[in-house]
């Protein structure tokens, strides 16, 4: 078979599996945007704790990142989804989620922490000496300007999250992986297509996002 | 306004104030003075308990203040401070930067913080700046702005740190004709300087301070013609002319001060 004619093949298959794969991306989206909406709130929670001067509450976070930095992935899925089921059951797309989630959390909250205290001293002094308490402080003044700064490297965590949430097929979520695996379980002849396929779509997936995430460097980019 | 006893600070095996003991009165405008190292900055950022001392008494307006019972960010409210290197808060305008702790500390309406920050700026030269963000501002212009912002919140003491150290000579004139003109109003100040002209042209009292100790306090003109200690004349003759003293290498008879040009009389 020439190249010409394989190109034609792998077109036509892409295409006749697009309403399917298409299904597959949303929900891989979903699952992404769940897991590091509620990522960012448990990084931004922990980032506090780490760097606040109670030690009890450095012992959590430090526990915390130690423990979910320390252990796959797929570890962490399996112990929501499998291990949890005779206490409470999680429903699939959660256990999911929440997984990578609390994951994700771990390395977001270094990346916080590192946001904020790139931001110089004086700005939390020239707050504190106008009045303000250190939550406002904090709020007003040190995280917009830590944020900004931890776009660059959320971005890129952002990215390792998406891919990661292929782990998601494990627990029988139908996101892209689990779509490729089964069209290439069921055909194994196009077996190198399907999963050229899914790849396709994280590719451009992550691209899209790494030219948003861009974008936003830019528009913030305003001192 | 300010009295403070007894205050004692450690950073460590560091012991960098010894039983200092200061008052200001009013609307007195006191001038720290002495080398660096000596501790003036942080007898300055203990008054505004940016610094806790570990012992010590610190009272405002007469009333000792308490470091775990008393709101210090109330207090802070009353005391405005200026930083050496302005901190100014770079993502947000001028005018997002004078009226922040109005509107966000005090909940004062925006449109009234908006018009009492513009009358501010107008103060300090910048009014045409209000929109343009820190960045874009020269180091005098930023320390106006920083200046307008403390006072933004009516303090009725104004500390400032070295406020011109970290400036170019050429822009030190407009951040000094602003303080003074802050002292012709009758606001209390508290100023770390280096900018013995303006000490002895502004201050009501002097301080000068050596290894976290006052050395001397007296009125400018004693400190700069005739001051009491050995140490305080060592410094004053490195910090000015380093071969003249206040009145040196001049011919006699027709002195003209070092410091501020003035004539002796």
């Amino acid at each position: 078979m020439g190249i010409i004619e394989y190109a034609v093949d792998f077109y036509s298959l892409l295409v006749k599996s697009y309403p399917i794969f298409i299904q597959a991306t949303a929900l891989t989206l979903r699952l992404t945007v769940a897991a590091l909406g509620i990522g960012i709130l448990i990084g931004l929670v922990f980032a506090m704790m780490k760097i606040s001067k109670n030690r009890f509450f450095n012992a959590i976070a430090d526990g915390y990142i130690t423990v979910i930095r320390g252990t796959p992935l797929i570890v962490q899925i399996f112990w929501i989804y499998y291990g949890l089921a005779p206490i409470i059951n999680v429903p699939a797309f959660w256990a999911a989620s929440l997984a990578l989630a609390v994951h994700n959390g771990a390395y977001i909250a270094e990346i916080f922490r590192g946001g904020i205290q790139s931001i110089n001293r004086g700005q939390m002094e020239a707050a504190r000496s106008v009045g303000m308490t250190y939550g406002l402080a904090m709020r007003r003044i040190v995280l917009p300007q830590a944020f900004k700064r931890c776009i660059p490297p959320l971005g890129n965590q952002f990215i390792i999250g998406l891919k990661d949430s292929s782990l998601a097929a494990f627990v029988t979520m139908p996101e892209l992986f689990m779509t490729a695996m089964r069209r290439a379980a069921n055909q194994p002849g196009n077996a190198l297509e399907y999963y050229t396929i899914a790849g396709l779509y994280y590719l451009a997936l992550v691209v899209v996002f790494a030219f948003l995430v861009k974008k936003l460097e830019r528009r913030l980019d305003v001192d | 306004m300010i009295k403070v006893s007894k205050l004692n600070k450690h950073f460590g095996p560091l012991h960098v104030l010894k039983d200092v003991d200061m008052e200001v009165k009013a609307g007195e405008v006191v001038c720290l003075i002495g080398a660096s190292g000596s501790g003036k900055s942080t007898l300055l950022r203990c008054i505004n308990f940016l610094e806790t001392a570990q012992s010590g008494e610190i009272y405002i307006e007469g009333r000792l203040i308490d470091r775990k019972k008393d709101d210090l960010n109330k207090i802070r409210q009353e005391v405005g401070m200026v930083f050496q290197l302005f901190n100014l808060f770079p993502h947000k305008t001028v005018l997002g930067n004078v009226i922040e702790a109005p509107v966000m500390v005090k909940k004062t309406p925006v449109k009234q913080a908006t018009e009492e920050a513009m009358a501010l700026l107008e103060k300090v030269g910048l009014a045409d700046k209000a929109r343009s963000y820190p960045s874009q501002l020269s180091g005098g212009q930023k320390q106006r702005v920083a200046i307008a912002r403390a006072l933004a919140m009516h303090p009725k003491i104004m500390l400032f740190d070295e406020p011109t150290s970290a400036l170019d000579p050429e822009l030190v004139g407009e951040v000094l004709t602003v303080m003074k003109k802050l002292v012709q109003e009758g606001m209390t100040m508290i100023v770390v300087t280096h900018e013995m002209a303006f000490a002895r042209e502004v201050a009501d009292w002097v301080v000068y301070m050596d290894e976290g100790r006052i050395v001397e306090v007296d009125r400018p003109s004693v400190i700069f013609g005739n001051p009491a200690h050995e140490r305080t004349r060592v410094f004053l003759s490195r910090v000015l002319e380093p071969n003249a003293g206040v009145f040196g290498n001049q011919p006699p008879g027709n002195e003209v001060c070092n410091l501020c040009g003035c004539k002796i009389s």
